[in-house]
């Protein structure tokens, strides 16, 4: 890095550290639906980046139907859009649940095969109906600026996309330590069969819980529009990085899957300036290799149900 | 209220319960006494759902429950207080006690929780597993009451618990039974406690039901000779 001022540094290392909340967003948001599924019912979805594919391209039929009948609606379409990417994945999600994971739950190898086989089925039938090809919304003008700020340029799509996990993130945990659903969700983790001996309906539970990943999938996916264009396997290049995310952060906490997406993110962005896109991928993992030796209890949490 | 009929519970090959029926009247309190490995947690696990019935009958209110899923037989009136309490936990005092109430959640149920056992009011904002043997069984005991029950089943109650909270147990539990006409079935290894608390006492050898009686008919001596080993 020898050949940068001081100054010209901090400038790279804000504006690649504003490039990279958009990163962490997308990550964080993937890593959360991620952690909630494994973390409630012990399934590692390999569908899931194909949830997040999904919610991309529902922002971009919505972003097609507002362009061609309601043209005046385009600079608002962007934020309702993101309740119908979520409310979509998430009924995928509770389909998926009916049909596939609920008789598998005490197989999680066949689990992984079955959602593999499904993140598949999913890619092709993208395929299908988009064609190979990357396709990308229109995107309101608003989102596309960006603020100055001294040297330094701010998108404002990176804060948006930002602002957006926030709120996601926040209203998750109101949601799991607040609510009664939440309870009747922390208990079954605690305790399955027991919370079925109290009362609790540990089916509809299970399903709630796989349909919320999903939803959550899918608002990641609206967030990935604003930062990539999307494709058939868009999904399935982001599922590592958020295995990566859960597996680091340790699946049972929520405040870890927000720190390991902020590092990874972070790192990558930095990292990618200075070394190129792969060798900046391969640095992030030797750091996560490393903070996994360091702190081995982030691999594989602690509180999965057992059966 | 309770009625189990030619019930067959068994884990795999290996049966348990090859036949068990009896009858537990409206507001009664029932006791099964047996020796360790009898068969009583296998029992009750079959009665709240939490392993499968082979075959048989359990009917609550004249309702067929046998294959009903676990919350299914709680919304029909079973709550069950598990043997080693089973609280969550991680969970808070209040939380463990709303946990399993669905639906509308009314602040006198749980006042009337608290005043049955204050203990769980001081401690209402501490993590379940903070609490003492006692405490957490005060506090599964609040727990299955939550749901309203028409029978509550309690296995081993007093396991591990300081004599001096057994009594109180004992006494709370007939307080509870008359208060809301409650029909319990309670087991134990140990006779004193059935004496105390129950209305009827039946005795279950390797899962078959060998004896029934009525409190006053009790033969102490020949239930306490089969009792021991
Ligand atoms: N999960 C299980 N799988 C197989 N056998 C079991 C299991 N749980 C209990 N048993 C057997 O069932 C019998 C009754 O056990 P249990 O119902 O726990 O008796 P109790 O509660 O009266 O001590 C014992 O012989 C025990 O070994
Ligand atoms: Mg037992």
């Amino acid at each position: 890095m020898g050949d940068y001022t001081a100054e010209e540094l901090q400038s790279i290392f804000i504006m690649q550290g504003f490039s990279g909340l958009s990163l962490f967003s997308v990550l964080l948001l993937m890593g959360l639906g991620l952690a909630l599924i494994f973390g409630q019912m012990g399934v590692i979805n390999m569908a899931h980046g194909e949830f997040m594919a999904l919610g991309a391209y529902t922002v971009y039929l919505c972003s097609n139907i507002t362009e061609q009948f309601f043209p005046a609606f385009t600079p608002y379409y962007f934020v309702i859009t993101i309740l119908v990417a979520f409310v979509v994945c998430g009924l995928l999600g509770a389909f998926v649940e009916w049909l596939l994971i609920r008789h598998l739950y005490h197989r999680p190898l066949d689990t992984l095969l079955a959602t593999w086989g499904l993140s598949l089925i999913l890619q092709q039938t993208y395929r299908s109906i988009f064609g190979a090809r990357e396709v990308s919304p229109r995107l309101p003008d608003w989102l596309m600026g960006s603020f100055t700020y001294g040297d330094v340029d701010i998108p404002i799509n990176g804060v948006f996309v930002l602002g957006l996990s926030v709120i996601v993130t926040g209203s998750l945990v109101y949601f799991i330590y607040k609510s009664r659903f939440g309870l009747k969700l922390r208990s079954t983790v605690q305790n399955r069969s027991m919370s079925g001996a109290v009362g609790i309906n540990t089916v509809k539970v299970d399903r709630l819980a796989f349909a919320l990943g999903c939803g959550i999938a899918g608002i990641a996916g609206a967030a990935f529009t604003t930062i990539g264009s999307t494709g058939p396997d868009s999904g399935s290049r982001y599922i590592v990085d958020a295995f990566l995310v859960v597996v680091s952060g340790g699946a049972a906490s929520l405040l870890g899957t927000v720190g390991s997406a902020f590092g990874i993110a972070q790192a990558q962005s930095i990292l990618e300036f200075f070394l190129e896109g792969t060798k900046g991928k391969v640095a992030t993992l030797l750091v996560i290799v490393v903070v996994l030796m360091i702190r081995p209890q982030g691999l594989f949490p602690s509180k999965v149900r057992s059966h | 209220m309770l009625a189990v009929e030619n019930l067959k519970v068994a884990y795999g090959q290996s049966v348990v319960i090859p036949e068990f029926s009896f009858d537990a009247p409206k507001g009664e309190i029932v006791g099964i006494v047996g020796r360790n490995g009898m068969g009583k947690t296998t029992l009750f696990k079959a009665l709240i759902g939490m392993i499968p019935s082979a075959s048989g009958s359990i009917k609550v209110d004249e309702k067929e429950l046998v294959k009903k899923p676990s919350y299914e037989r709680v919304a029909n009136g079973v709550a069950f207080v598990p043997q080693g309490r089973m609280i969550f936990p991680y969970l808070t005092v209040y939380e463990n006690l709303i946990s399993g109430v669905s639906g509308s959640l009314d602040q006198e149920d749980i006042d009337e929780i608290y005043s049955l056992f204050p203990v769980l009011e001081e401690m209402s904002k501490r993590k379940g597993g903070n609490l003492s043997g006692g405490q957490q069984q005060q506090l599964a005991i609040g727990r299955a009451l939550m749901t309203k029950p028409k029978v509550l089943l309690l296995d081993e109650p007093t396991e591990g618990i300081q004599p001096s909270i057994i009594k109180e147990i004992s006494r709370s539990l007939r307080k509870i039974g008359e208060m809301k006409d409650l029909t319990i079935v309670v087991s134990e290894q140990v006779l004193s406690f059935v004496l105390d608390t129950c209305d009827s006492v039946m005795v279950i050898d390797t899962g078959r039901l060998v004896r029934e009686d009525r409190r006053e008919d009790v033969d102490a001596e020949m239930i306490k000779e089969m009792l021991a080993v």
